[in-house]
């Protein structure tokens, strides 16, 4: 049976899902009742500076936005950090943490971009004797125009100016979450590693309005009539989110820096694929909303049998499995080519693929008698779209010319060596060369 | 004492009052809002949709499925009922499962096709539930149409005339319009008097005068529509029910089932209705099934039906057959009555088994019996007393293209004319049709 035991950046739990800071991960209630579930590890509520804790609206806070049948596919909040006092939150988390030495407590902070604001409240954390820190640069709400969240995590000198301040008052180790509302997410990840963080935490949520009341004319969710900007979250934000911890995890500056993966993890599936594209664990908060702690057992276990199916033994062993196939569009094989194949034993004659490819494309697919659909290899340029669109999977797929094969479409013969557009005659920079 | 399931004869009230409330209850419960989204949702807005082309009246259901999925079953009933007016009664009566549903590609692709015809019903009702008319006429065109039958046909017909601008008279031999809808249907899919409702709401277009009363050939002449009308629309459906022809037909208590099923229908209570013991009903169709069905449900202790063909061939569609059966009802296929047995009364009947050769279908030698107090026939309707100058094909008015008769401005359609199976549906079609193809002509 595979390993899940993980440990990132010296950090140890049972299994590599953790729960985000957030709502499930709030109180002590809420974290007792995960770890007795058997979440490997939780990063509490975000906590605030001492004094009185911040407040929450007190009408509706999520937003969503939903496939078929209501399936939750995202959700924005406007919810702000912890709204209890840090007194409080500090004790629960010293209890919680005495009575589940084995999971991991990470507490996650978010004060003032002032160094005696870290000064102070670093102490009080160790104190509780929980497992590292998450810095909280990424709430798209609420907290950034005070100064905090997003707003210092869109400034890469903010980021490693508050990195630095933790690691010199506190020797637990300092992760740093990122915002995705940023141009590119190398240059914070980039300013947490020169400001000594041992990890980065990605995504946070996605600035966004999931809808708009027609008959009120306010954003949802409506609060006496107004809405406002609030962060998006699950399983809409995944590709995002996989995007931003690719892109960390292939750029040479910050090579090697421990990620967690966050953003829509719903099934092992959705961890596994962090896990390959460069993270070392992962976190989870909408499917736990949305569907309660029990998810865990099919979170590890499915994580689990996959990896005895792939003879992975430690979740190490997957990380970052796929990152060396993760390049630039100007380096991928020109000279391979496909060509979609419709099964026509498994087609339901629905036709999508003729309205896409003929409406949308390259009117690549012909409608015989019967409601018969056939590729046309003169006109396919392999696009996928078909693919995308039928509603029967493996019903369409591609089928990889070999070389020598004449393809329809441009009338040349299959190249059986890989070239790119960097060596392809049409590329002005190619030319220019020459 | 009461009657029961077992009281002997033809006796009204076999079943207590819940009970047959709930026997003739909607056959299948109205979707609810969120019901209505979730099986919406299954659509997947095929290209040239095969249901579409499924539909005699072509609705493009993928859009109003899609209509409903974006939260508006009120534009969803618009598309319905601009190819459609009755859609709402073809939602609950048409035999889905053999048009739209059974073209459905999730047929194809799960053996569980989107419900159209419960989807249908949502949006329809959504819009007729609030009584409103969603159409307006037209500029008068002072052309005057008579249309004769106020079934499903002559309802579809006149409504689209009478939308054109035109004038229309409606005549109808019975005391109420509908049709089969109201006399023939059965009560599982149309409670609540839909049908009266549907003809009241459909009415309010404007511009159909509706003369109850009038039978052609007796109070109205064909004649004299043709000179006082612009266009004449036949839609008087099949009025004549098929004989038997075997020995001792003339028993009490054998009837003809669209009898016993108008009966019911225009009971105001079902428990006055009375239904033998030992029901026999002879048959293969849809008028068979509900005459089976309805005799169980109103509490015959045996009922079984016999068709003379192979079960194969029987046009009862395959999930009506189910239905019978689900509901108690016998089906005995490959035997024809020989003989009815009985004084004054019918008290069984002889049947002998049935050879389909190369000659036809042949009775053998081999014969048994069944107890029967109550024999339902519905071995089919035929056109009765069709205007003398008509041309007719296969005992119907022959008509070409949109409805056109022999016979210069006289147009037909639904069961009375050629073409077609004969359902609800299909007469809406060709009411319609002919509704466009009359004003066409008239306004060339
Ligand atoms: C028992 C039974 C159950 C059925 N169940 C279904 C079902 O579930 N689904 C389905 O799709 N189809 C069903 N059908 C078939 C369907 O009812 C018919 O196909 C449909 O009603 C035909 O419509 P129509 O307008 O042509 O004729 P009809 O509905 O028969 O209407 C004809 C009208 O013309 C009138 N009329 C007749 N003769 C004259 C005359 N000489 N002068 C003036 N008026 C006249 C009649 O009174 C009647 O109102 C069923 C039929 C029967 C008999
Ligand atoms: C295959 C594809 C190609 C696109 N190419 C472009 C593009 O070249 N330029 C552009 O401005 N937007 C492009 N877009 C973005 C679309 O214009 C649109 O902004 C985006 O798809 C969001 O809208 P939608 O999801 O409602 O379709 C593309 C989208 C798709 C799906
Ligand atoms: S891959 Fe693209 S171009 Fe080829 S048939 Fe499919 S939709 Fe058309």
């Amino acid at each position: 049976m595979a390993d899940l035991t993980s440990d990132f950046i010296g950090i140890k739990s049972p299994n590599p899902f953790w729960l985000a800071s957030a709502p499930p991960t709030d109180k002590e209630y809420n974290v007792r009742r995960a770890f007795e579930a058997g979440w490997g590890g939780v990063v509490w509520k975000t906590l605030g500076e001492a004094g009185p804790p911040i407040v929450n609206v007190n009408g509706p806070r999520y937003g969503v936005v939903y496939g078929a049948d209501r399936r939750v596919l995202g959700i924005n909040n406007i919810e702000l950090i912890t709204d209890r006092p840090l007194e409080v939150n500090l004790k629960e988390i010293t209890r919680v943490k005495k009575d589940f030495p084995d999971r991991a407590l990470v507490t996650s902070i978010m004060v003032p971009c002032e160094e005696q604001a870290w000064k102070d409240i670093l102490p009080r954390v160790e104190d509780t004797g929980c497992d590292g820190i998450e810095l909280n640069f990424g709430c798209p709400h609420g907290m950034s125009e005070r100064g905090m969240g997003s707003a210092v995590g869109q400034v890469p000198e903010y980021i490693q100016m508050v990195a630095e301040w933790c690691k010199e008052h506190t020797d637990l180790p300092v992760i740093v979450k990122l915002t995705p509302n940023i141009t590119d997410i190398r240059y914070p990840a980039r300013a947490a590693k020169a400001g000594g963080a041992d990890a980065v935490s990605l995504i946070n949520t996605v600035s966004s309005i999931t809808s708009v009341n027609l008959d009120t004319m306010s954003p949802e969710p409506s609060i006496d009539g107004k809405g406002s900007h609030g962060g998006y979250c699950g399983p809409a934000v995944k590709p995002i989110a996989l995007n931003m911890v690719a892109e960390i995890a292939r750029d040479p500056e910050t090579a090697g820096l421990p990620i967690s993966g966050i953003g829509g993890v719903t099934t092992w599936r959705d961890a596994a694929e962090f896990l390959a594209l460069g993270a070392g664990n992962v976190q989870v908060c909408t499917a736990a909303m949305v569907y309660g702690f029990g998810i865990i057992k099919e979170l590890t276990a499915g994580l689990s049998a996959w990896m005895d199916e792939k003879g992975y033994s430690s979740v190490a062993e997957v990380t970052g499995r796929a990152v060396p196939n993760v390049t630039d569009w100007q380096y991928l094989n020109l000279n391979y080519i496909t060509k979609a194949r419709i099964d026509q034993d498994a087609c339901i004659k629905c036709g999508r693929c003729y309205a896409a490819c003929e409406d949308t494309s390259h009117q690549a697919i012909e409608m015989k008698e019967g409601r018969v659909f056939e590729v046309i290899d003169a006109e396919c340029v392999a696009c996928n779209l078909c693919v995308d669109v039928c509603p029967v999977e493996g019903c369409i797929t591609m089928e990889e010319l070999d070389p020598g094969v004449i393809d329809a479409r441009t009338g040349k013969p299959v190249e059986a060596d890989y070239g790119n557009w960097t060596t392809h005659p049409n590329n002005p920079a190619t030319r220019a060369a020459e | 004492m009461a009657n029961s399931e077992r009281t002997p004869g033809v006796v009204a009230g076999r079943l207590q009052r819940e009970a047959l409330a709930e026997n003739f209850a909607d056959l299948h419960e109205p979707f609810d809002a969120h019901e209505a989204l979730v099986a919406a949702d299954r659509c997947y807005f095929c290209y040239d949709a095969p249901c579409i082309n499924a539909c005699p009246t072509s609705i493009d259901i993928p859009l109003f499925i899609r209509q409903i999925q974006a939260g508006q079953p009120a534009s969803a009933a618009k598309t319905i009922f601009d190819q459609n007016i009755l859609g709402g009664m073809c939602a609950r009566v048409c035999p889905t499962e053999t048009l739209c549903e059974e073209a459905c590609v999730r047929e194809a692709a799960e053996g569980k096709p989107v419900e159209i015809g419960r989807l249908q019903r949502f949006a329809t009702d959504t819009v007729m539930a609030t009584g409103a008319h969603p159409y307006a006429r037209a500029a008068g065109t002072g052309k005057r149409i008579a249309v004769v039958g106020a079934g499903p046909a002559g309802l579809a017909c006149a409504h689209r005339l009478a939308m054109k601008g035109h004038d229309v008279v409606m005549f109808d031999a019975r005391e109420k319009p509908g049709g089969l809808n109201e006399y023939g249907i059965a009560s599982y899919k149309t409670v609540d008097a839909f049908a009266q409702a549907e003809v009241a709401w459909l009415m309010q277009i404007g511009g159909i005068k509706l003369e109850t009363g009038h039978r052609l050939g007796h109070e109205i002449m064909l004649e004299e529509l043709q000179d006082e009308f612009d266009a004449v629309f036949l839609g008087v459906g099949l009025a004549g029910v098929n004989a038997l022809r075997a020995e001792g037909e003339g028993h009490a208590h054998v009837r003809d089932a669209v009898d016993f099923i108008a009966e019911l229908r225009q009971a105001s209570d079902v428990s006055t209705v009375p239904v033998g013991r030992d029901v026999v009903v002879i048959g293969g169709g849809m008028t068979a099934v509900d005459a089976a069905v309805q005799s169980k449900l109103l509490g015959a202790e045996h009922v079984t039906i016999v068709y003379r063909r192979p079960r194969d061939r029987m046009s009862a569609s395959e999930y009506e057959q189910q239905l019978a059966t689900s509901k108690g009802v016998r089906i005995i296929t490959g035997a024809a009555p020989v003989r009815l047995a009985g004084g004054e009364h019918v008290t069984g009947i002889e049947l002998a088994y049935t050879h389909d050769g190369p000659d036809g279908l042949t009775t053998t030698a081999e014969t048994f019996m069944l107890k029967a107090d109550q024999v339902l026939k519905a071995i089919g309707q035929h056109l009765d007393g069709a205007p003398g100058a008509m041309a007719l094909d296969g005992g119907k008015i022959a008509v070409d293209g949109p409805g056109r008769t022999s016979v210069d401005g006289v147009w037909a359609g639904g069961d009375c004319a050629t073409g077609g199976d004969d359902l609800t549906v299909t007469a809406v079609a060709e009411g319609r049709d002919a509704a466009e193809d009359i004003h066409a002509t008239l306004m060339s």
